[in-house]
């Protein structure tokens, strides 16, 4: 039985992937439509970067003093002026980890 | 014009920063299949067939928790429907390929992949090859995810818990999307999504994940009215 959810679930996730990409065809995509999907990636990882951040392991919102605000604002700050996807992740992760183990 | 392999290469070259984050998840997830009491072969399964790291712990921990399979399969569908977003981004991209190549090629669309490849056919609309850069980025992440799956089930939990790793998560999605601050219609629309989905965090089925997205369409949709 749970053998075979793996496999529903797996088949659930793949028509997730396969469907949009082999059914949709340029010609269905009017240029307003276009504009809008050009804020996805704007959309969706903001929706897993503000709970990842601003709330802990329970889903209750974290005080402003969290390690993770201060790492998560470098990361942001740092990334915004060197444009440079290896310093904005170290950058958050060290100072995230500054906060927890020298203060 | 590229050849096939550069592109490739760029794919994994592009998407690298990220296994920094993938990597440590991966055995984070390995280790939580065995601590949750699934055998490894169970735990490695779902990240062969599913391959969806957040969508896979969460039907871990449904079914070890006693939930029903139903609900189990049902979150994992509404976590991974953001693909279908995903998929319609890239499908301008694709549009000439075979079907068996887009067949192939769905396989391997994630949240990482998807972001950096995604940003290479913007500024690439035209090569004949640029498939190969969600290829390229799309089977390292793949195949970083299957050994990281591994070497969790094995080795345990060699991550310390103490290093908050899981925090390295957030931190790539800022850095993919950080440039986009630098346009403040997309600024907007990232606060509106991130507060809908820190306010529904805790909507059933972790439906969070797809409500806040398309509440940031809708805003996105209204500002593209009021730019006319």
């Amino acid at each position: 039985m749970t053998w075979a959810s793996i496999f529903i679930a797996g088949i659930l996730t793949y028509f997730t992937r396969m469907s949009m990409v082999t059914l949709i065809r340029k010609e269905m995509i009017s240029d307003n439509l276009r504009k809008i999907l050009n804020y996805v990636p704007s959309v969706v990882f903001p929706s897993i970067i503000f709970p990842g951040v601003l709330l802990d392991d329970f889903g209750a919102l974290v005080t402003i003093s969290d390690p993770k605000i201060f790492g998560a604002i470098t990361a942001l700050v740092i990334g915004f002026f060197t444009r440079n996807v290896i310093l904005t992740i170290v950058s958050g992760l060290s100072s995230y980890w500054i906060v927890i183990f020298v203060f | 014009m590229r050849s096939k392999y550069e592109i490739f290469k760029i794919g994994i070259k592009d998407v690298a920063p990220h296994l920094l984050s993938v990597f440590p998840f991966g055995i984070i997830f390995g280790a939580i299949g065995i601590e949750l009491g699934f055998s490894p072969l169970f735990t490695y399964a779902t990240s062969l067939i599913i391959f969806g790291g957040a969508s896979q712990i969460v039907f871990l921990q449904l079914l070890s928790g006693g939930a029903s399979s139903l609900i189990a399969i049902t979150s994992v569908g509404v976590i991974n429907s953001r693909h279908f977003l995903y998929g319609a981004v890239l499908s301008e991209y694709l549009q000439k390929l075979s079907l068996i190549k887009k067949l192939f090629i769905s396989y391997f669309i994630v949240d990482q992949g998807f972001a950096v490849s995604n940003q290479y056919f913007k500024k690439n609309p035209t090569e004949e090859f640029n498939h190969y850069h969600l290829i390229g980025s799309g089977i390292i992440l793949w195949f970083i995810w299957q050994v990281s799956t591994i070497m969790g089930i094995y080795l345990g939990s060699i991550v310390p818990e103490e290093l908050g790793l899981k925090f390295a998560i957030p931190l790539t999605f800022i850095a993919i999307i950080v440039n986009e601050l630098r346009k403040l219609d997309h600024v907007f629309v990232m606060i509106i999504s991130g507060l809908a989905a820190t306010f529904f965090y805790n909507a059933p089925f972790k439906s969070y994940i797809i409500i806040s997205p398309l509440i940031g369409l809708f805003a996105a949709m209204i500002i593209n009215k009021f730019k006319k």
